[in-house]
């Protein structure tokens, strides 16, 4: 049984991955998870200072799911070098880093540093960050900065280089294209929905910053969706995100046709869910007669002239 | 710390409003320490996050927690039955022991209605030959929990059980007519109470710790969604899971 995957010159032992800013750097679990066997971990996201965040309350639960606004709390890239990469080096795993900044220099300037360091296997870059020079719009959502975000990383390193896209725009796919364009080697789809929730005897937001992310089971459909939206529009691997709990659900996002999947809000209940899924993904494919997980991806059977995906392409 | 699934020994009333739940977990008996709590998934799906929950107190290998039926984690843990079993993470968090140094003689344990949890079981590990001292308070007297405290004392806002009023006036009272010698405050309850008794240990010149209660996700650090400002020290914030939920009262902003 084949579980492995290679992304450009990195192998992961499988295409199980822990989602950015849900798996800390990888020290806080050690007595319950044992990391060897997740495919990769992607970082909380590194910036060149560190941030300390937002103001509580950062997070509040919603039907099957739970919004957050932690603000890109991090330690900065060099104490993650320092203090956090020697620990995570020593588990078999790949360790992909995942950066966030406020300018395309940042974003540069923080790769550069890491993109030295061989304990970091690739990198994934969350576009989802307010553009401080522009007035904090987001990256993301703007497919020119997109484009030059990626092209000045492109240029920067030679390990794997992912975008993890937002799905808080019109058209997914045309982002995607964007980055393929540009020499990334796989897009993450998606990140966090914005979302609200209010206290209806205050009267107030429940989160500090009024909106949030929204992750967990309840946009599972929306994730599923774009996956599928981006799929049928870049041929680079598009990594699948959003409200993975078990492994049918880690299924689902293969046969809709992502080559690799993230587990995120799931490690908040159990930390060990990523590798509950790649075992249960594992027995799947071999109960089917399938000597390879990546002979699940894309075989979606649809009638496409009914899918409204269609009409947005 | 240990995820596992525990089997439910016992539910018991200690109020018309307030439920003990006890389990039974080797390790979490053995390893757990005052002040610390365990994270509890109450059912398969709904609801999605795990629940805090201080520990009440640990009887040879059976472990308590206390709750009040308010919101749909407690709703859901109410309904379960002798046998079944939780899944629980823990034990998380700091504990009261190991933070204090010994440099006082009166532990004063004040306790806002729910938030009495993490004393019994910290006044059965107390370190002998110190005074002990309970003061409990809440609305009504169906929130007042005397279980495994010791020398408590009573306020409720309505009057309907011990000292009519505030547990802060409570106190006061106390302290006015006989103050104990060279007392440590710790304190477990809803901020507006806790704000105002660390403003009155700190008035008296007295060492004041507690335990606060914040919405988590994941109760490990995982998330930092549980964040306290400090205004001392060099972080803007700590994670109440993680770096608590104990802290100096004049280290931490109240919310």
């Amino acid at each position: 049984m084949i579980e492995s995957f290679k992304l450009r010159n990195v192998e992961f032992n499988n295409r199980i991955l822990v989602a950015s800013g849900t798996f800390g750097y990888g020290d806080e679990v050690p007595d319950l998870v044992d990391i060897s066997q997740l495919g990769g971990i992607m970082t909380k996201s590194l910036s060149m200072k560190p941030r300390d965040g937002n103001p509580n309350p950062r997070i509040t639960e919603t039907a099957s799911g739970m919004l957050n606004s932690i603000g890109l709390a991090n330690i900065g890239v060099h104490k993650f070098i320092s203090d956090k990469l020697p620990t995570l080096k020593k588990h078999d795993t790949k360790v992909i880093a995942n950066i966030a900044a406020s300018s395309v220099e940042e974003y540069c300037s923080v790769l550069e540093l890491l993109d030295a360091q061989e304990g970091v296997h690739g990198f994934e870059i969350n576009v989802s960050c307010p553009n401080v020079k522009e007035g904090g719009l987001s990256f993301g959502t703007d497919v020119t900065l997109v484009t030059r975000i990626t092209k000045e990383l492109r240029q920067r390193t030679n390990k794997p280089l992912i975008i993890k896209l937002t799905p808080n725009v019109t058209h997914i796919s045309e982002f995607a294209r964007a980055c393929e364009a540009e020499g990334a080697d796989a897009v993450s789809v998606i990140n966090t929905v914005i979302g609200m929730a209010v206290n209806i005897h205050k009267r107030t937001p429940k989160i500090a910053t009024t909106t949030g992310g929204l992750s967990g089971p309840a946009v599972k459909p929306i994730a599923l969706a774009k996956v599928y939206e981006t799929v049928n529009a870049v041929k680079i691997p598009v990594i699948g995100i959003g409200g993975i709990v078990t492994w049918e659900d880690a299924v689902e996002f293969f046969i809709v046709g992502a080559s690799m999947v993230q587990i995120g809000t799931a490690n908040f209940i159990n930390p060990s869910t990523g590798i509950t899924i790649a075992h249960g993904v594992k027995e799947f494919c071999e109960k089917n007669g399938m000597d390879n997980v990546g002979s699940l991806v894309k075989t979606l059977q649809t009638n496409r002239t009914i899918s409204i995906v269609d009409s947005w392409l | 710390m240990k995820q596992e699934l525990v089997q439910i020994h016992s539910f018991e009333c200690l109020t018309a409003e307030i439920l003990e739940l006890t389990f039974i977990s080797e390790y979490l008996s053995t390893h757990a320490q005052p002040g610390q709590f365990v994270n509890i998934r109450v059912d398969n799906n709904f609801p999605l996050l795990r629940r805090p929950f201080s520990i009440f107190n640990i009887d040879e290998n059976k472990v308590s927690i206390v709750f009040n039926v308010i919101g749909t984690g407690t709703k859901v843990l109410a309904r379960k039955r002798k046998g079944d079993t939780i899944d629980v993470v823990g034990p998380c968090g700091n504990d009261f022991l190991s933070l204090a140094d010994d440099s006082f003689d009166t532990a004063v344990f004040v306790g806002g209605g729910i938030g009495i949890a993490p004393f019994p079981f910290l006044t059965k590990r107390y370190p002998a030959g110190k005074e002990i001292i309970t003061y409990v308070g809440g609305r009504q007297k169906e929130l007042i929990v005397e279980k495994g405290l010791k020398n408590a004392k009573i306020a409720t806002d309505d009057g309907s059980m011990g000292f009519h009023g505030t547990v802060l006036e409570l106190i006061k009272n106390d302290f006015s007519t006989n103050a104990p010698k060279n007392p440590r405050f710790f304190l477990c309850g809803p901020n507006r109470m806790m704000k105002v008794v660390a403003e009155f240990a700190k008035e008296i010149g007295a060492t004041c710790y507690a335990s606060l209660e914040c919405d988590m996700a994941c109760g490990i650090g995982l998330c930092q969604g549980c964040n306290i400002e400090m205004v001392t020290g060099d972080k803007k914030y700590r994670l109440v899971c993680k770096e608590g939920t104990i802290f100096e009262t004049q280290s931490v902003k109240f919310s």
